[in-house]
């Protein structure tokens, strides 16, 4: 955890002030509807479809046990008793009162938390691995780069009425688990040769309704200019990303416009006046952001625990979890663990306060205090000792979150959708249920392998469903829901070798009662196709193309087949 | 007179803010009294403007960069930098632009779409001058310089961010 000194407090404590005296001059009407709507907004408070929504950081993912006992306390006391998860690694609350919002701001800056820049035309909540700091493939602890990230975009003077929102994912890791090619701006940790830490950047990914994978713009830019070079980039962006038009207003569309060439040249001849100015990063205080982050005491372990090779022997459950929501550490001994959100009945991404403060319990009494959200919508304790695993497991069980499916099929990534989002074009949720419910045999989920399975409620794209292996969107035709299916999506270089991909839509769309059918056609398709285990949905969909996909979903299937034709050959 | 905040002060304008016509003919400009023209006007006759009694400044508009002036800005006692909509960010790279890049020492004012609650933003981009707009409280505005007293950021009110004044204290 990054502990807040007396400034970084100061900066927080005024906020919630200057957010008090603007949500009063709101309600007294001194402030415009529309004006007092750019403001929350920039404070994480929406209006939606039954009431405001209020969205708080969780910077980078990472928070505290005392933290998450906080959002406990505020879902009882304000909300409706839960918190939605987001893939931006944030909480949002559905049902909070638009006057009792600065002092839900109040109790957050009592732990170090706030919803500053969680919406608006700014730079949101910067986003990295959850596994940073523990990965072993780790070059850099990502954390320490997006807190000085964090500190340099709070408030920026400059950049606080950009063209559009503005996304920066860091990723500090040779597999990128941060979708950083879909971002705004994705950085890469990069060590030279002389062992010197630089970034790759690149610039122009996103989402959302014209999906693009980003370029990248510099191959290896070192540390020290990471704040100048960031300022010469949103510079670009500030004065000409377009204004005129809201669906072209991302910095993509700059990239697109100008040509990736073009705009280097431009970023580079800005950077040029700023490079070596007073944003020039020092060591001492990347030394200082360092020492300001709590580290977990490890006790020297072994790399091995006999008794839970045992207990995976003889526990086929626990085997299943382990394989799934367990993941390899750095440290020897330890491991890290994914609190499953994804169980079958829940709207994915939802807790209750009851479950997270639990969770928060169980990151005291087994991973040092912390949690990390990641943007999948789950709760990871990343420093569990190999010797409490199957303690945990039992307790995760009972909290409803040990659903053995990271990496499978009903890991669904969600949007809230049209059940409260007042964007939305279709319910997402019940989607992501009918689908839990149809795959809900264990054996049949392990057979089917990694899958990304994405679903959003419109083309703002929230549920990332672009880059889901399998995405689903939300579409209205003539206001009924309909769900347009796409393949091939993938977020990023999660394996080495195989960078982000859209997904393209295999055909007409579909009614929500047939997606679960649908879903499972494309399985069929997959299992048929596949030749082995170890090719995944993804690997044989770009393999085989979309097109044995559709044949299959519409039904103008090759009665040859190969299943088919090894069915023939077995009779 | 309209009011304006200077130097976080309430004070009268003595300015004469001139627009260009339709279709956008040039202003006739009066041959006496401080002018503010329009960029325009600025381009096409500045040497005119120059020997006229009374000062000239100039506006720029959200979409005019600080580069289009940087040749003048001996000659301009005042740039005035226009808010299109307050969600217009642009002229905030303006303001900071003729402080940090062209070293521009003279007043600059930001008109528009200028209310409160961006005062404080428009300050530490270099601008020290508000035409606020229609209805807004002029005196009330001045509590917002006392928001957010802290700040992380190198700006040009504070020419070191918060990293370096911290090694430094």
């Amino acid at each position: 955890m990054y502990i807040y000194d007396e400034i970084d407090q100061k900066i927080v404590d005024q906020r919630v002030e200057q957010f008090r005296g603007q949500t009063q001059r709101f309600l007294a009407g001194k402030l415009s509807e529309d004006e007092f709507r750019a403001l929350r907004l920039r404070n994480g408070l929406y209006v939606q479809r039954y009431a405001p929504m209020l969205r708080v950081a969780v910077p980078y993912g990472l928070l505290s046990s005392k933290q998450m006992r906080m959002f406990a306390h505020i879902a009882r006391k304000y909300d409706r008793d839960y918190g939605h998860f987001s893939t931006r690694q944030n909480i949002q609350y559905n049902w909070p009162k638009l006057e009792e919002v600065p002092d839900i701001l109040a109790d957050l800056a009592t732990v170090q938390m706030h919803a500053i820049q969680t919406s608006g035309n700014c730079v949101r909540n910067i986003t990295t691995d959850h596994f940073a700091g523990v990965a072993r493939d780790e070059i850099v602890d990502s954390f320490v780069w997006c807190e000085i990230i964090r500190q340099w975009s709070t408030f920026h003077p400059e950049f606080n009425w950009l063209p559009r929102k503005f996304k920066i994912a860091v990723n500090g890791a040779t597999s990128d688990r941060a979708a950083t090619e879909v971002h705004d701006i994705g950085l890469h940790a990069v060590r030279a040769d002389d062992g010197a830490v630089g970034f790759r950047v690149v610039i122009g990914g996103g989402l959302g309704r014209a999906p693009m994978v980003g370029h990248t713009i510099r191959e290896f830019l070192p540390w020290q200019h990471l704040l100048t070079y960031l300022e010469a980039a949103l510079r670009i962006y500030n004065r000409h990303g377009r204004r005129d038009n809201i669906h072209k207003a991302r910095i993509k569309f700059v990239v697109k416009e100008h040509g990736v060439q073009r705009f280097r040249e431009e970023v580079e001849a800005e950077w040029l006046q700023l490079k070596d100015g007073p944003n020039t990063l020092i060591q001492a205080e990347v030394d200082r952001i360092e020492r300001r982050f709590t580290r977990p005491a490890y006790a020297k372990l072994p790399g091995r625990d006999a008794a839970l090779d045992a207990l995976l022997a003889a526990d086929t459950a626990f085997r299943h979890w382990h394989m799934r929501n367990v993941h390899p550490h750095k440290v020897p001994g330890y491991a890290a663990v994914t609190l499953s959100l994804k169980q079958t009945g829940v709207p994915p991404g939802d807790a209750t306060s009851a479950q997270l403060d639990a969770v928060a319990d169980l990151a005291d009494r087994y991973s040092f205090g912390e949690l990390r959200v990641s943007h999948e919508q789950n709760l990871i304790l990343a420093d569990v000792a190999l010797t409490d695993l199957h303690a945990l497991w039992g307790e995760a069980k009972k909290l409803g979150m040990a659903t053995p499916n990271i990496g499978l099929l009903t890991n669904i990534i969600c949007c809230p959708g049209g059940d409260f989002c007042s964007l939305a074009n279709a319910k997402s949720i019940p989607v992501a249920q009918s689908i839990q419910e149809r795959f809900d045999n264990l054996d049949y989920l392990h057979d089917i392998g990694e899958i990304d399975l994405n679903i959003s409620g419109c083309m703002n794209a929230c549920g990332h469903h672009h880059v889901g292996h399998i995405g689903i969107l939300g579409v209205d035709k003539g206001g009924e829901e309909w769900y347009q299916i796409e393949i091939g999506g993938n977020q990023g270089e999660v394996r080495p070798g195989m960078r982000a991909s859209l997904g393209k839509v295999i055909g007409p769309s579909f009614a929500r009662a047939e997606v679960p059918d649908v879903i499972e056609r494309l399985i069929e398709c997959y299992l048929e196709n596949r030749d082995s285990e170890a090719e995944r949905f993804i690997d044989v969909a770009h393999r085989i193309g979309t097109e044995p996909f559709k044949d299959h979903v519409y039904g103008k299937a090759d009665p040859q087949s190969p299943r088919r034709r090894r069915q023939l050959a077995a009779s | 007179m309209a009011k304006l905040i200077r130097n976080r002060r309430v004070v009268a304008d003595n300015w004469l803010l001139l627009e260009l016509g339709a279709g956008g003919a040039l202003p006739p400009v009066p041959a006496e009294g401080d002018v503010i023209v329009p960029l325009t006007v600025w381009l096409a006759r500045r040497d005119a403007l120059a020997v006229r009694l009374g000062q000239t400044g100039v506006w720029l508009d959200s979409n005019e960069g600080a580069e289009t002036v940087a040749a003048d800005l001996r000659r301009l006692p005042l740039i005035a930098v226009r808010f299109a909509a307050f969600t217009d960010g642009r002229g905030y790279s303006t303001a900071r632009l003729l402080r940090e890049r062209y070293g521009y020492s003279g007043e600059i004012r930001a008109i528009g779409d200028v209310g409160r609650d961006h005062l404080l933003n428009m300050q530490r981009c270099g601008i020290d001058a508000f035409a606020l707009r229609e209805g807004e409280d002029a005196e009330g505005a001045l509590q917002a310089f006392e928001e957010l007293p802290a700040s992380y950021q190198a700006s040009v009110v504070e020419p070191q961010p918060l990293f370096r004044r911290r090694v430094a204290g």
